[in-house]
């Protein structure tokens, strides 16, 4: 199992190197001469000369490239943001456990709604609750979250008063936006559960569970939903990715002090190092959920597991 | 005298798809005495399956629908009890052997949890009876007891099998349905199988209904033969009466198309044609595209049921005085 | 046996007569058929006509310019003369969301079609060629797929510039993975089937190969993939405009013109509430007619 686990990090390494790579291109398309920037404006000629020699600017792109990947390996270097001098990943640590706050709870929202919803329109198909459960994962699905934001603070902030509609100061002010960032993701994860429901529950294992005499419940419980789960898990995994770039747009709606807030307002400043370091460390967490994934779908799937296990086994018998 | 052990009257499945009907089960009756084994023969899509699932009432619904008949287990309905009682029925009274192994065991549980679950249900017994039990079971199919935690997918499909008729027969079932349990194995393993199945059913005085398309295992295992065809059994007897007296043309062509070692034949001679489409089965005998026997009576009507010989049925026209086609012509 | 008339029977009875008069039917006729039966989907197709002539004809089916101010009437509710009200200069909110159908169905378009050509290419071409050219291919779109798709678009905008064919190159580009994944797969399975053999035992060249056998044989999963991705592409330009980075102003743009109503939420709420509806038809419309599709061009897929 460590010896898959290992595999799965070291197959991170040359994806994340991609990811960092298509930045930095990002980077040198980038309008703007990034020493005039930082050296601030109305800086002389030769300050923005010194900038310039001082960030290795001047030498060959290639230079530039291998200098940049080392940055990053080995100082966590993502370049400094215009606007305040400081590191970009200085002030995206600062910001990342309230964006990781709002993807968490959007998460557990969607996992706890989206399951359960996609469970029950599986079982009664083609009933009320099959069409409620599909009509309102469509709606999901289709919904901007941004907008959708929008239309929170207008009904439960302005209209009702109930909740707030800015800033992140504690569970109160959670609810609006994680609403927001799961709805679409709640979507999906109800149409996928109720595919792979629907799915499982045709197979013949099933059947040999009814013909046990088990309850409906039951064998939708525990064996239909042990199956089902693997291609739940992930979607969830892929979700997650959608759920982030979601972020950015609802934290900028309710005004969030999170990564998606700075990168949005680095848009409007043309902040430029900052948006690009903020879309490296979101892929950068991106990644890492879906190893998390990965590992987590050998555990479920007993045949996933004994690949390796019995990869040893045969091993040994050779030896 | 008890009741019959299972009593199936006039039993219509169909298949109710957007635009088709399946009709899978034509106007099947039949019945079965305790420690009897009846042999279930017929073509792939002679709605054998749909015979035994409506048995235990596991054809799914939708699509399918039990459209008139009953299906008596010891005298009581299965069709019209309540789901609590058939729960209690399937896996304790009745249990089936599915055909393919590979597909009907749960993958992400460990078989000795598959055998334990049936014991649970209708056994009054603690867990650790249960894993007693199952462990017993699982060598009482010829597999070792260690293997209790493994996975289905670390067994072979002859295995796997063994595994399916140990969840079947763990809680000693009166009747115990086997639906072409051999089909999806090597011919070798078909052999073994067959054998244990056999034994264990002695051993635990369980009646059985075999469903096969292979005469040969119907020979060996059955004392009563039922010929399915389209829906309908043509013909119902006794082993001894179908193999040597049969009197439905499409039984006596099913054994023209056997290879014999008594006899010494060129050729076989197997049935022209296919089985009607099941969607759109005719309004007359549904062999007289195939009959070799066929006469314009046969079109005019629906075959009645006669019994040339006490407990031998065939449905056929011609069996019943109809006059052959070459006469008329 | 007598066949048994039940209920179901007559029903299917029905439907069969109703279309045995036309058959022998092509695939695509059979399709089309499915499709019809499909309600949803047909509404669905209504409704996406209805906002393609929106885009192609909007100055004649706007009452008023996209860009026709009158103070004299901002922050107008919804009345007779402003059905949908108007906004913060005056602006007819209903003109704007019809020119604004122009922008998102361009960039939705548009966006699919060039990401399906450079994806499609780059898809068949590993998936016919494998080994080596395949890995390279895929381990690069792997690369991408590991950012997330709007904010690989964000960046893509950001570091292009503003404006509508960036912001369409951006979505373009953020789309290419996908659907090199999809063909690739598509025309893998398809390229182990016989016909594909045949054809190579007669001499086919690879370029005639990939477009004339498995490339027209991978179509269907390409039309479904297509149609959704037109609902994400609407879904990622109103995103990127409402941030700043797409369509600017003064052209009308159903993101922006949420980004610009936001701080007027408060006593205005119909300056922020139709554009968005208007998103949420279009991007559901698409995903409909998209899963009708699906089914109606592969049966089996059918849940």
């Amino acid at each position: 199992m460590s010896k898959y686990i290992l595999k799965r990090l070291l197959q991170l390494i040359p994806v994340l190197i991609g990811v960092i790579t298509i930045v930095f291109i990002l980077n040198q398309l980038m309008p703007g001469d990034p020493a005039r920037m930082l050296a601030g404006e109305g800086a002389t000629e030769e300050a923005v000369e010194r900038v310039r020699v001082e960030m290795g600017l001047d030498k060959p792109v290639i230079v530039q490239y291998i200098n940049y990947l080392a940055g990053i390996v080995t100082r966590g270097d993502l370049g400094t943001s215009y606007k305040t001098g400081v590191p970009v990943l200085t002030e995206v640590l600062e910001r990342l456990p309230t964006t990781m706050i709002l993807a968490g709870i959007s998460t557990l929202i969607s996992v706890g709604i989206g399951v359960p919803l996609g469970i029950a329109a599986a079982t009664w198909q083609n009933t009320l609750v099959d069409y409620a459960a599909s009509g309102l994962s469509f709606i999901g699905v289709s919904m901007p979250n941004f907008w959708q934001g929008l239309m929170n603070i207008l009904v439960f902030s302005v209209y009702l008063n109930w909740l707030p509609s800015s800033g992140f100061y504690g569970p109160r002010y959670w609810i609006l936006p994680a609403l927001t960032v799961g709805t679409s993701c709640m979507a999906t994860i109800t149409r996928t559960t109720r595919s792979s429901m629907l799915e499982v529950i045709r197979q013949d294992y099933i059947r040999t569970a009814r013909a046990k005499g088990q309850t409906e419940y039951q064998t939708i419980v525990r064996h239909a939903l042990g199956n089902a789960l693997i291609p739940i898990v992930t979607i969830v995994g892929l979700e997650f990715g959608s759920l982030l770039g979601g972020a950015v747009l609802t934290e900028s709606v309710f005004a969030i002090p999170g990564i998606g807030k700075y990168m949005v307002d680095a848009i409007t400043n043309r902040n430029y190092p900052v948006i690009m370091g903020g879309v490296a460390i979101l892929a950068f967490i991106f990644s890492i959920c879906n190893l998390v994934i990965d590992v987590l779908y050998a555990y479920i799937d007993p045949r996933m597991k004994s690949q390796y296990s019995t990869k040893k086994r045969k091993a040994e018998v050779t030896e | 005298m008890r009741e019959k052990l299972l009593k199936v009257s006039d039993l219509v499945v169909h298949y109710e798809l957007e635009n088709e009907v399946v009709e899978a089960v034509n106007g099947v009756s039949f019945e079965m005495d305790r420690g009897e084994t009846l042999g279930i023969v017929g073509e792939t899509g002679a709605g054998k399956t749909t015979l035994a699932l409506s048995i235990m009432r596991l054809v799914p619904e939708p699509p399918g629908r039990v459209v008139q008949g009953t299906v008596a287990l010891d005298g009581e309905n299965v069709l019209s009890m309540a789901k609590r009682e058939i729960r209690q029925i399937r896996g304790k009274k009745v249990s089936m052997i599915f055909q393919d192994p590979m597909t009907s065991l749960n993958p992400v549980q460990t078989v000795g949890n598959q055998i334990m679950e049936v014991i649970k249900l209708h056994e009054n017994c603690s867990a650790a009876e249960a894993v007693i039990r199952a462990t017993e079971m699982l060598e009482r199919v010829g597999i070792p007891g260690e293997r209790f935690n493994e996975y289905p997918h670390q067994f072979s499909g002859g295995m796997r099998q063994r595994v399916v008729i140990a969840i079947a027969l763990a809680c000693s079932p009166e009747l115990l349905i086997a639906d072409e349990p051999t089909t999806a194995l090597d011919v070798t393993i078909q052999a073994q199988i067959l054998d244990m199945m056999r034994r264990l059913k002695d051993d635990l005085n369980t009646s059985m209904i075999m469903i096969t398309h292979d005469l040969g295992v119907v020979a060996e295992t059955c004392d009563k033969v039922a010929i399915m065809y389209a829906g309908e059994l043509v013909e119902y007897g006794t082993v001894e009466q179908i193999f040597h007296r049969p009197k439905h043309p499409y039984t006596v062509g099913l054994f023209r198309s056997l290879p014999s070692l008594d006899k010494d034949v060129d050729r076989l001679q197997p049935i022209p044609g296919l089985m009607p489409d099941p969607t759109k089965l005719p309004n007359h005998c549904s062999f007289y595209d195939r009959c070799e026997e066929a006469c314009d009576d046969c079109l005019q009507r629906e075959p009645p049921v006669v019994e040339p010989e006490p407990g031998h049925t065939v449905r056929c026209c011609r069996c019943s005085g109809g006059e052959r086609r070459e006469a008329m012509e | 046996m007598a066949k048994r008339i039940t209920p179901a029977t007559e029903r299917a009875a029905r439907i069969a007569a109703k279309e045995r008069s036309t058959s022998p039917v092509s695939p695509a006729k059979a399709a089309w058929r499915r499709l019809r039966r499909n309600k949803a989907a047909m509404a669905a197709g209504v409704v996406i006509v209805i906002l393609l002539i929106c885009a192609v004809f909007p100055a004649q089916l706007a009452p008023y310019g996209f860009d026709e101010q009158n103070y004299a009437v901002a922050f107008t509710a919804p009345y007779k003369e402003y059905p949908l009200g108007t906004d913060n200069l005056g602006r007819d909110i209903l003109s704007r969301i019809i020119w604004g159908s122009r922008m998102s169905l361009i960039i939705g378009i548009v966006s699919v079609v060039v990401g399906l050509l450079l994806g499609g290419i780059l898809g068949a071409v590993a998936a016919f060629y494998g080994g080596r050219v395949d890995d390279v291919i895929m381990r690069v779109m792997d690369v991408f797929l590991a950012i997330p798709n709007m904010l690989l678009a964000l960046g893509i905008a950001a570091s292009l510039g503003t404006g509508l064919w960036n912001l369409l190159l951006a979505i373009a580009i953020s789309n290419v993975p996908r659907f090199a994944r999809i063909v690739r797969s598509s025309v893998m399975t398809n390229k182990s089937m016989e016909f594909v053999e045949a054809a190579t035992a007669i001499g086919a060249s690879n370029g005639r190969l990939i477009f004339k056998h498995l490339l027209p044989n991978s179509l269907a999963p390409i039309i479904v993939q297509g149609t959704i991705g037109i609902a994400s592409g609407i879904l990622c330009a109103c995103g990127l405009s409402f941030l700043g980075l797409g369509i600017q102003p003064p052209t009308a743009e159903w993101g922006m013109m949420l980004s610009s109503a936001r701080q007027y939420i408060r006593s205005n709420w119909w300056m922020v509430t139709f554009p968005g509806i208007t998103i949420m038809l279009a991007i559901g419309c698409f995903n409909l007619l998209g899963d009708g599709l699906r089914d109606a061009l592969d049966p089996r897929m059918k849940g």
